[in-house]
C-alpha cells in the first residue's frame, strides 16, 4: 500500500500538486484520473521518487520517504516497474533482451536463471513467439505488453502504468486493462495506472481518485460513478454526447 | 545525479566495446578518405607557392608534415568528427530522451549518466588511434599527388625527415585527448538534457556539433598559446 499525505509540489512558483492524501490499496487498481494538466503525471512520477515534493510524505508500505536513506531509496526503485506511455523498450534491444535489462543489471542471477525468468514474464503476457523480434517490429499493443512484462519481471511490490493504453484500439485497450488487472490480483501488488480512458475507468478502476487544477476533487469506486453528486467527476466522466445518452438509460 | 556510481561492470564493458566499434572504427572509413585528399591538396597547394628554383623540393614534405601534424589532423579532422561521432551521440541520447527510455532507466535504478555517456568517454580513449592514422594516411597523400606531380619521392621523404620535433607530436596528442573528452561530453550533454520531441531532436544534434566545433576550436587556440607560443 502506498499512502500520501499532504502532498505539494509545485515548479517556478506555479502550483501543480496542492495538498493531496489519499491512500492506493493493495492488490487493486488504483487510478488518477483527471483532464491534461490536472497534475496526474507529476503525481505518478512524485510516487516514483522522480519529482521530489516541496511538502508531504509518500509512506511506502509504513516507510515514508522523508526517513529513508539513499540506498532505501535505491532499494525501493527496484521494487517499482513502469509501464511507460510510449512503452520506452529500448530499440537496440530484442524483446527478450529488454526483459532481461533489469535483471542483468541489477541482479546477481546467473545467465539460464535471469533467461528463465525473462521468458516466463514473457509467456505471462503470451508473447512467446515475439521473443527475438526488436520493438519497432512490433504492433503498439505488443509494445505495451512487453512494457508489462519488462516491468513485472523484477516481481515488483509497486505496479506505476501511465496512460497503458494511449494510442490502441479499444479491443486492444481492453486486453492491456484485462492483463494489468491480472497481473496486479496473481501478484498482489499495488497497482496505479494514470488514465483519461473511460472504458479503463469504468472497467478495472477499483479506487479512483479524481484530480481537477492539482487538487482531489473527488474518490470513490467505479461503483460509486454512478451514484455520486459530485459535479465535476460528473461532467468529465460523461463528457461525450454518446455516454451521456448512456446515462439516461442507466 | 551522480556520475560515478557505477553501472554492472559486465553490462559495461560490452557497451564499452560497442561505443569502440560506433564511434572508433566505423570512423575510419571516413578519416581514411578524407585525410588522403586533404593531404594531397596540402602538398599540391605548397608545390604551388614554392616555385621558386632558390627553394628546395623537400619543402613540400616539410610543409606538408607540419600542417597535418599541428593542425590538420588533430583539429580539422575532429571538427569533421563533430560532425559524424558528436550528431549520433546527441541523436542516439536525444531519442532516448524523447521515447523516455532514459526515464524507463532512471525508475529501475539505474544511473543513465554512468550507463549512457561513460562509456562514449571511454571509447574515446582510443581517439588518438584515429588522428595517427588520419595523419600518416594525410602525409601518404601528399607523397602520392606529389610522386604524379613529378617531384622526386627522396625530396618528399627527406622534407618529412627535416627538422623533426618530437614536441610537436607530444602538442598534437594533447590535443587530441582533450578533444576526445570535448567529443563524448559536449554532445552527450546536448542530447541528455534536450526537451520536446523528435524535431528538438535534429535542432539539438545541430546545436551539439555548432558547440563541440565551437569549443575545439577555443581549446585548440587555448592549448596552442600555452604550448607552442
Amino acid at each position: 500500500m502506498i499512502e500520501i499525505k499532504n502532498l505539494d509540489k509545485s515548479f517556478d512558483g506555479n502550483i501543480i500538486l496542492n495538498n493531496i492524501s489519499t491512500k492506493f490499496i493493495q492488490g487493486k487498481t488504483n487510478l488518477i484520473i483527471g483532464q491534461s494538466g490536472s497534475g496526474k503525471t507529476i503525481l505518478l512520477k512524485c510516487l516514483l521518487g522522480l519529482h521530489i515534493p516541496e511538502n508531504g510524505e509518500i509512506i511506502y508500505d509504513g516507510v515514508s520517504n522523508k526517513k529513508m536513506t539513499d540506498s532505501q531509496k535505491t532499494l525501493l526503485r527496484r521494487e517499482m516497474g513502469m509501464v511507460f506511455q510510449g512503452s520506452a523498450l529500448f530499440d537496440s534491444m530484442t524483446v527478450l533482451e529488454n526483459v532481461m535489462f533489469p535483471l542483468k543489471m541489477l541482479t546477481q542471477k546467473d545467465e539460464d536463471e535471469i533467461i528463465e525468468k525473462a521468458e516466463n514474464a514473457i509467456k505471462r503476457v503470451e508473447l512467446e513467439n515475439a521473443q527475438q523480434k526488436l520493438p519497432s517490429e512490433l504492433s503498439g499493443g505488443m509494445q505495451k505488453r512487453v512494457a508489462i512484462a519488462r516491468a513485472i519481471v523484477m516481481n515488483p511490490k509497486y505496479l506505476f502504468c501511465d496512460e497503458p493504453n494511449s494510442g490502441l484500439d479499444p479491443k486492444t485497450a481492453i486486453i492491456i486493462d484485462n492483463l494489468i488487472q491480472e497481473i496486479t490480483k496473481e501478484y498482489n501488488i499495488t497497482t496505479i495506472i494514470n488514465s483519461h480512458d473511460m472504458n479503463s475507468v469504468m472497467e478495472i478502476g477499483e479506487k479512483i481518485i479524481f484530480l481537477v487544477n492539482g487538487e482531489k476533487n473527488w474518490e470513490g469506486t467505479n461503483k460509486d460513478i454512478f451514484s455520486t453528486e459530485n459535479q465535476s467527476i460528473t461532467d468529465f466522466v460523461y463528457s461525450s454526447e454518446l455516454l451521456k445518452k448512456v446515462k439516461k438509460y442507466l | 545525479m551522480s556520475f560515478f556510481k557505477p553501472s554492472k561492470w559486465k553490462v559495461l564493458k560490452k557497451l564499452i566495446f560497442k561505443e569502440i566499434n560506433d564511434l572508433i572504427i566505423e570512423s575510419l572509413p571516413i578519416v581514411v578518405i578524407l585525410s588522403f585528399f586533404i593531404g594531397a591538396v596540402v602538398s599540391i597547394q605548397t608545390a604551388l607557392n614554392l616555385s621558386s628554383p632558390f627553394l628546395s623540393k623537400s619543402l613540400i614534405g616539410f610543409a606538408t608534415r607540419q600542417s597535418v601534424i599541428l593542425e590538420f589532423a588533430p583539429t580539422f579532422m575532429s571538427i569533421i568528427m563533430a560532425g559524424k561521432v558528436g550528431s549520433y551521440i546527441t541523436s542516439s541520447i536525444g531519442t532516448m530522451r524523447v521515447t523516455e527510455q532514459i526515464d524507463a532507466l532512471e525508475v529501475m535504478g539505474i544511473n543513465p549518466l554512468n550507463y549512457l555517456v561513460f562509456p562514449k568517454i571511454i571509447a574515446l580513449l582510443f581517439y588518438p588511434f584515429v588522428i595517427t592514422i588520419a595523419m600518416f594516411i594525410a602525409i601518404f597523400g601528399g607523397y602520392t599527388a606529389m610522386s604524379f606531380a613529378g617531384v622526386p619521392s627522396e625530396a618528399f621523404i627527406t622534407g618529412i625527415q627535416m627538422d623533426f620535433d618530437s614536441f610537436h607530436i607530444f602538442y598534437a596528442y594533447i590535443k587530441t585527448f582533450l578533444f576526445a573528452f570535448i567529443l563524448a561530453t559536449v554532445p552527450s550533454y546536448h542530447g541528455f538534457y534536450m526537451k520536446g520531441g523528435a524535431l528538438e531532436v535534429g535542432k539539438a544534434s545541430t546545436s551539439s556539433f555548432v558547440w563541440t566545433s565551437i569549443i575545439i576550436i577555443i581549446v585548440n587556440f587555448v592549448v596552442t598559446q600555452l604550448l607552442l607560443s
